[in-house]
């Protein structure tokens, strides 16, 4: 995405400028803030395929993919409530994305670092002739890949909050809220993280981009955009709503582990859409993102089920598509930064703490997160994102930031430091906890207190699928 | 005539039929049921949050056998299904009042 710090995206940038053949290729060739015309044919028809079906790969981490690992861990009463809710986020959030998200998200705010405004709200102006800036100089997408892109983050991400208050939630106030919360928490947080005004322009325009883009921040897929940012709104969100009837006293064991087997995998796969995508090319840096994402993965799988073993004598398989999807999580801001080997540390030390939250914090503070969002992708959010600052110090074989601020973009892996970029990072992620925090707080307080947020407790004991929807996952 | 049910451990499930079958039981009607009673039920952890779940996962067989039949339809299940564990089950038997098959009419010891 327009992801990340002043600088990053190294290896993309020089790849292309230097070594491609087919595009102008030398650096003095390069032309600095290219006109329309000029970027349209800066277009690279083997990016646009990747980052189409990238887009469509994140989409099917969502539908099935999301909603088949939230549906199985719910009762079988309440199945069809979360697959309906995860299908109907994602089609309402691609409206919105269309008509204002994206405009508040990828266009300049001048001087206002916190969104951007509404001159391409409705796609206005937004056609297959306008270009969308990547990470190398004179590197250019058609701007509707993009748009499409990212509108698929876009319906993840409130996707992903519905885990913490599965099974209680009132479906019309859950749709207000994401309509709320896309326009006011999501696309201003996708703005201060990954707008800028690329790397043909931001020369000489170094102060047109996002709050945190301007602070240096790295997200390079979204740890704080998506994953803090639903993680610590989903646990807000659980905490107005209140537990469920009968928490914890009566055991509520997911309906179908094999389900949430199938949608688990499914988010691996639609994964490598979402973060080797995100580097917007495809080219040497996209097959790091690709692999780091594998390999942290496969390193928290195996990480979780290590930890229950030794805990409590046998690995189960929810624990270990739970460290999947942490290592997921936790590769994300990190998947074009860091190298093969610390993806794998990164992923083997997410799980454990992970393991803590959702075993031992969430019950000693009684919140009932029910699919554990707030342990799982918040948590796994802040270790990724702090990590991220750690793996990409070219010192430990990252890719290092760029420096865009020049033309074309230099880079010196020797003015990376780790201690700056590690108080970055967390600046990051406190500023990312609060402004969501807060945000979604109050959109949840007044939505409870207008429209109300919980079903009645006979509907809530009925099950959701029955009371809201008038019908049943399964008829024998 | 007898009704003799058996609650039993699922995997004995073929060994009881084969057993009873042999005997000339003619048919017989299977259940998956829960229940406990002396076996523990096992205790399932989902990240770590721990279930302990009473009821056991049973099969219950019923049978309705002539009453000279039903003394070796007994042994005979109850051999078949014991493993000498804790859990092996229960068998009951109780009397039938009467008994019709549908298709023909025929009541008694000749429906069965």
């Amino acid at each position: 995405m327009m992801t990340l710090s002043k600088k990053l995206c190294g290896v993309a940038g020089m790849a292309v400028a230097f070594l491609a053949t087919a595009a102008p290729a030398l650096a003095a060739d390069l032309i600095k803030n290219p006109d329309a015309a000029q970027m349209a044919s800066m277009v690279n028809k083997g990016d646009v395929a990747w980052m189409l079906v990238s887009a469509a790969l994140v989409l099917m981490m969502s539908i099935p993919g999301l909603a088949l690992f939230y549906g199985g861990l719910v009762r079988s009463k309440n199945m069809l409530s979360v697959l309906m809710q995860v299908f109907m986020i994602v089609s309402v959030a691609g409206l919105v994305w269309a008509c204002w998200g994206y405009s508040i998200a990828f266009t300049s705010g001048g001087e206002n670092h916190f969104f951007g405004g509404f001159s391409k709200a409705f796609l206005m102006g937004v056609d297959a002739t306008t270009s969308g800036a990547t990470f190398s100089n004179n590197v250019y997408l058609p701007e509707l890949v993009f748009v499409v892109f990212q509108m698929t983050f876009a319906m993840i991400t409130p996707a992903l909050i519905v885990g913490t208050f599965a099974e209680r939630v009132k479906f019309s106030s859950l749709i207000v809220f994401v309509v709320a919360w896309l326009t006011l928490i999501y696309a201003p947080m996708a703005h201060m993280v990954w707008y800028w005004a690329g790397p043909d322009f931001l020369a000489d325009a170094p102060t047109d981009s996002g709050l945190l883009w301007g602070w240096g921040a790295l997200d390079f897929a979204g740890g704080t955009v998506v994953h803090i940012n639903a993680g610590i709104a989903g646990l807000v969100g659980c905490l107005i709503i209140g537990k469920r009837v009968g928490y914890p006293k009566e055991p509520m064991p997911p309906h179908s582990l094999v389900m949430t087997m199938i949608g688990a995998s499914l988010l691996w796969v639609g994964w490598f859409g979402f973060n080797a995508g995100s580097n917007l090319e495809a080219n040497g840096v996209t097959a790091v993102a690709f692999v780091n994402t594998m390999l942290a993965t496969c390193a928290a799988a195996v990480s979780w089920a290590l930890i229950e073993q030794f805990h409590h004598g046998k690995a189960s398989l929810l624990g270990a598509v739970t460290g999947a999807v942490a290592g997921l999580v936790a590769i994300t801001p990190a998947a074009g930064l860091g190298a093969p080997m610390t993806s794998i540390v990164l992923g083997f030390v997410v799980s454990p703490i992970c393991y803590i939250f959702v075993a031992f914090v969430k019950g000693k503070l009684g919140y009932d997160d029910t699919l554990d969002v707030f342990g799982v992708h918040c948590v796994g959010g802040i270790v990724g994102a702090i990590g991220t600052g750690i793996v990409a110090s070219p010192a430990l074989g990252g890719q290092g930031v760029f420096d865009y601020t020049v033309f074309p973009a230099a880079f010196d892996a020797s003015s990376y430091s780790i201690a700056t970029q590690v108080v970055t990072q967390i600046k990051a992620v406190l500023f990312t906890l609060v402004f969501s925090g807060v945000g979604s707080a109050i959109l949840f307080f007044v939505i409870d207190k207008t429209l109300g947020l919980r079903p009645s407790a006979e509907a809530e004991q009925e099950g959701l699928d029955l009371s809201s929807h008038g019908e049943r996952a399964y008829n024998y | 005539m007898k009704l003799v049910m058996a609650i039993i451990k699922p995997f004995k499930l073929d060994d009881v039929r084969e057993a009873l079958s042999s005997l000339g039981v003619a048919g017989m009607t299977v259940s998956e049921v829960k229940g406990f009673g002396r076996q523990k039920g096992q205790t399932e952890i989902y990240r770590g949050a721990e279930y302990s779940t009473n009821m056991v996962p049973k099969i219950k067989i019923e049978v309705v056998c002539d009453d000279d039949l039903a003394p070796r339809v007994v042994e005979a299940a109850q051999q078949a299904a014991n493993s000498g564990a804790i859990g092996d089950g229960k068998i009951f038997v109780l009397d039938v009042g009467q008994a019709v098959r549908i298709r023909t009419g025929e009541t008694g010891e000749t429906a069965l």
